[in-house]
């Protein structure tokens, strides 16, 4: 397994009134090419930064140090044109809001099929074709008229299913996925997370999963990074860190997670 | 959507009906008698008598309003024998101070305003957009903060003034524009260009800068969608990410404003129109008002109160195809 | 068994929406529900979105009115009770929003946030509103000094402890969570829920804990009713309906939940003993 995607010492700076403060602060990773590398931390950890950060999709003013190389090529630094044909080409994103991650203005048919336009030059036509190929890919029923419904038409998973669908219309090497199941409801997550899970040993990409669940980290990822406060506190094999976590704030963590298999109630009450 | 529309009509026809009755009653008993002001100087108390006959002055106030209304789709008589006057349908009512019906006098005008207020259109459209699209994407840039301070100014000026200083500026002093007069098509293209020129000007300063600022607005608040983020996550082109995923969103609501306004403005553009002296329907709302000629200060609301209910009908339509969302829902 | 302090009998909400020309379309969120809440026992209502366990959070706190079915309170009929007889049913019956900034006016002390309850019941605080907002913020687990401060200088976690206090400042027998721990990240969510805990133990008040997630149900309820499409399908002790659910619809619910590897959970666990 080859090293796709690595991470060194990667810096996001923001500046604020107060200075500039490090809401990513020296971060490394690798994320083989056929592997899950979940990232975990709880809101304002970090995470979705470091995401955006690999996209050249952060916020104007942010400032980025270290090194981020996808292939063995570097992305930091690289132009936005550069980055434009990297995007949604060979790493593409799935976001947690699918309702409000697709334009209501156009059909589903049409937002997948310009990603594969810009990218890959072809027709219309032959745009659409790759377009219901993906809805049917990514189990969504009756393709060939769905492709021309629009956003609001869907229900929610179905719509994560589009997004998916869109992400993957190019084949990139590397998916980041951040919180993709947040917002649907539990039974919708399992179908969700069993998708891409399935699309990604299909198509052989490497995904980046970022997710405040732990079990959801749990179930997808083979390596994880926990982050708290832009730092990098810990970083194993998903083994490691769920039975033999080495920081205090990953055993913090775990302890804090419900669990339906146990109820402490009863110590509690007696 | 048949269904829709047709109950849309329906409100229209009530809508037009009621304030038929409100400017009957607010004309027909709050102001002096129309009769009156026919009669001029030397009147005597049989003249009069005799023009309310004419007029149906003497009828009861509802036998008065079913007649106006009946006017409207059949037609009517004044008086009788040799001094008939016949007002053809659709009438709206006959003005025995120009003596002429109003709704003649309204075809004839109605092209004036007409044209005031498509060329204002085009140009606020044109001005008002390019000016908030380039402030939303240079937000906080030096044009951005200029271009909406002179907004925020040329909102705030009167069309008059600003009438009487572009009139002294471009004809008294530095002469480049004749002195505006109603000028017809076929009088020769530039001369029509010229006199129409500044009444576009004037009409489309206050539009445009408040069309600037609701462009502005409307595009940084799209540019914030999850939406556009995907579209830069897809590495698209940054002029079709904007003009596609930025562009259609940001605008569809100004279409709608925009509808609103222009049927507004088909029912004249009383200052400029007066200020130019073109005669326009807006102008002569305001020579009828000055001379309190009843029957056609009735008819100028009428016209108004039509398109502004008219052109509401058309901009939900129109929504429902700019907007897949309400398209759905509307069937 | 000791007299309900709450029964729901058959609670329904229709919602209709009419279109331009009066045609009318029927939407039933909440069909015929039923359910006891017994004193000091918490009964959690679980179901994914849409399956009416919200409405029938609202129709219960009297927020919204039901289309039929019955509310008693300690065998009282309160469903459409008016006047005093509501006034004294809000007085016993408080709710804990999910969102705790949206829910606290942002323009008022935490003070004045916490004593308003009292101020609309009518009732005077206990040894004057200064003394009786800190007892409450201490007893959940805020720092006391900081009654003076607004809504925006407290943490999300800290934010709906203050929800809580001020459920609490009547006295209430009854306390509606609905989702009032789904916004927090997962530490804070674990603390917020042992407060919950301790605070029912102490006052022995009634919950009806409304929620998506079934793992935080299982730390909190004594009894559950699981919600689909507007109805109950299955209602029980929480050990049965986890433990060995009967409905379809329950046992695909349990079945889609992540779970951490058992395994390497029983290893952690094992390895250091906490």
């Amino acid at each position: 397994m080859s090293d796709l995607l690595v991470v060194e010492d990667l810096t996001v700076t923001f500046p604020t009134t107060r200075g500039p403060v490090d809401v990513v602060k020296d971060v490394c990773f690798t994320v083989g090419s056929d592997e899950t590398v979940g990232i975990v931390g709880e809101s304002g950890s970090g995470k979705s930064m470091t995401s955006l950060a690999i996209m050249g999709l952060l916020p104007r003013g942010a400032v980025t140090r270290g090194s981020i190389r996808l292939d063995g090529t570097e992305l930091l630094g690289r132009g936005d044109k550069d980055m434009r044909r990297i995007r949604g080409n060979q790493v593409s994103m799935v976001f947690q809001d699918p309702l409000s991650s697709l334009n209501p203005y156009y059909t589903v048919g049409l937002q997948i099929e310009e990603v594969y336009r810009a990218h890959k030059g072809r027709s219309r036509k032959a745009a659409r074709k790759v377009a219901i190929e993906a809805l049917e890919q990514v189990g969504l029923p009756d393709p060939e008229r769905r492709v021309d419904y629009y956003p609001h038409q869907f229900s929610g998973g179905q719509r994560q299913r589009v997004m998916i669908a869109m992400a993957l219309v190019c084949s990139p090497a590397l998916l980041i996925a951040d919180e993709p199941t947040t917002a649907l409801d539990v039974t919708v997550q399992a179908q969700i997370l069993r998708l891409l899970a399935d699309l990604r040993r299909e198509s052989g990409t490497g995904m980046v999963f970022i997710t405040h669940d732990l079990a959801v980290i749990s179930s997808i990822a083979t390596r994880v990074l926990v982050m708290c406060r832009g730092e990098q506190v810990e970083y194993g094999t998903a083994e490691q860190v769920f039975s033999d976590p080495r920081h205090d704030y990953t055993r913090m963590l775990l302890d804090s997670v419900p669990r339906i298999d146990d109820s402490p109630i009863d110590e509690v009450m007696s | 959507m048949a269904r829709y529309v047709a109950g849309r009509f329906a409100g229209i026809v009530v809508i037009l009906f009621l304030v038929c009755l409100f400017t009957f009653v607010i004309f027909f008993t709050l102001s002096p008698d129309p009769a009156l002001m026919i009669c001029g100087k030397t009147c005597t108390p049989e003249r009069i008598d005799q023009i309310r006959g004419v007029l149906g002055l003497d009828q009861p106030y509802f036998t008065q309003f079913w007649t106006f209304l009946t006017a409207i789709f059949v037609g009517r008589d004044y008086g009788s024998g040799a001094n008939l006057i016949h007002c053809a349908a659709p009438c709206l009512g006959y003005s025995f101070q120009t003596n002429q019906s109003v709704w003649e006098m309204v075809v004839d005008r109605l092209p004036v305003s007409a044209t005031v207020a498509i060329g204002a259109a085009v140009l606020w459209l044109l001005i008002g957009i390019l000016a908030g699209l380039l402030s939303a994407v240079k937000e906080g840039t030096w044009w951005d903060r200029t271009a909406m301070g002179l907004a925020l100014g040329g909102s705030s000026i009167p069309n008059y003034v600003l009438a009487l200083a572009l009139q002294y500026v471009l004809v008294v002093w530095l002469q480049i524009l004749p002195f505006p007069s109603a000028v017809s098509f076929s009088d020769g293209p530039v001369l029509w260009f010229q006199s129409y020129l500044m009444p576009w000007v004037v009409l489309a300063t206050g539009y445009a800068c408040l069309y600037a600022r609701l462009t502005r607005a409307n595009v940084i608040d799209t540019l914030a969608e999850n939406f556009m983020r995907t579209a830069r996550a897809k590495g698209l082109p940054p002029m079709l990410t904007m003009r596609r995923h930025a562009l259609r969103p940001a605008l569809t609501p100004i279409a709608t404003i925009f509808g609103m306004d222009f049927a507004a403005l088909l029912g004249g553009a009383l200052i400029t129109e007066t200020v130019f002296g073109l005669n326009g329907v807006g102008k002569m709302a305001a020579d009828s008002i000055a001379k309190n000629d009843q029957p056609v200060i009735m008819a100028v609301t009428l016209l108004a109160a039509f398109f502004v209910v008219v052109g509401n009908l058309v901009v939900d339509l129109v929504y429902t195809t700019l907007d897949p969302r309400v398209r759905i829902t509307a069937k | 068994m000791s007299e309900p302090l709450l029964r729901a009998n058959e609670l329904t909400k229709r919602f209709v929406s009419r279109g331009p020309l009066g045609s009318k379309a029927e939407f039933v969120a909440v069909d015929g529900v039923s359910f006891d809440v017994r004193p000091g026992e918490t009964l959690a209502v679980v179901g994914e979105s849409g399956s009416g366990k919200s409405t029938t959070a609202r129709m219960v706190a009297r927020l919204t009115e039901p289309s039929a079915g019955t509310l008693e309170f300690e065998g009282e009929d309160i469903t459409t009770a008016k006047g005093a007889t509501l006034a004294r049913y809000r007085a016993n019956v408080q709710v804990v929003f999910q969102d705790p900034f949206s829910s606290l006016n942002p323009r008022h002390t935490v003070e004045r946030i916490l004593m308003a309850p009292l101020v609309y019941q009518g009732i005077p605080p206990t040894g004057g509103k200064r003394a009786h907002a800190r007892e409450l913020m201490e007893r959940v687990g805020l720092d006391p000094g900081h009654s003076q401060r607004y809504p925006a200088q407290f943490s999300g976690g800290q934010a709906q402890r203050i929800g809580i206090a001020r459920a609490l400042a009547v006295h209430p027998k009854l306390v509606i969570c609905d989702e009032a721990v789904s916004a927090l990240d997962v530490s804070v969510q674990a603390q917020v829920i042992e407060l919950l805990r301790r605070l029912q133990a102490e006052s022995g008040f009634s919950y009806i804990f409304i929620a998506h997630d079934l793992a935080v149900v299982r730390q909190i309820a004594h009894r559950v009713a699981v919600m689909s499409k507007g109805r109950i399908v299955e209602q029980g002790p929480v050990e049965s309906v986890f433990g060995d659910p009967q409905d379809p619809y329950t046992r695909t619910l349990l079945a889609a939940i992540p779970r951490i590897n058992p395994e390497w959970d029983r290893r952690r666990r094992e390895g250091s003993p906490r």
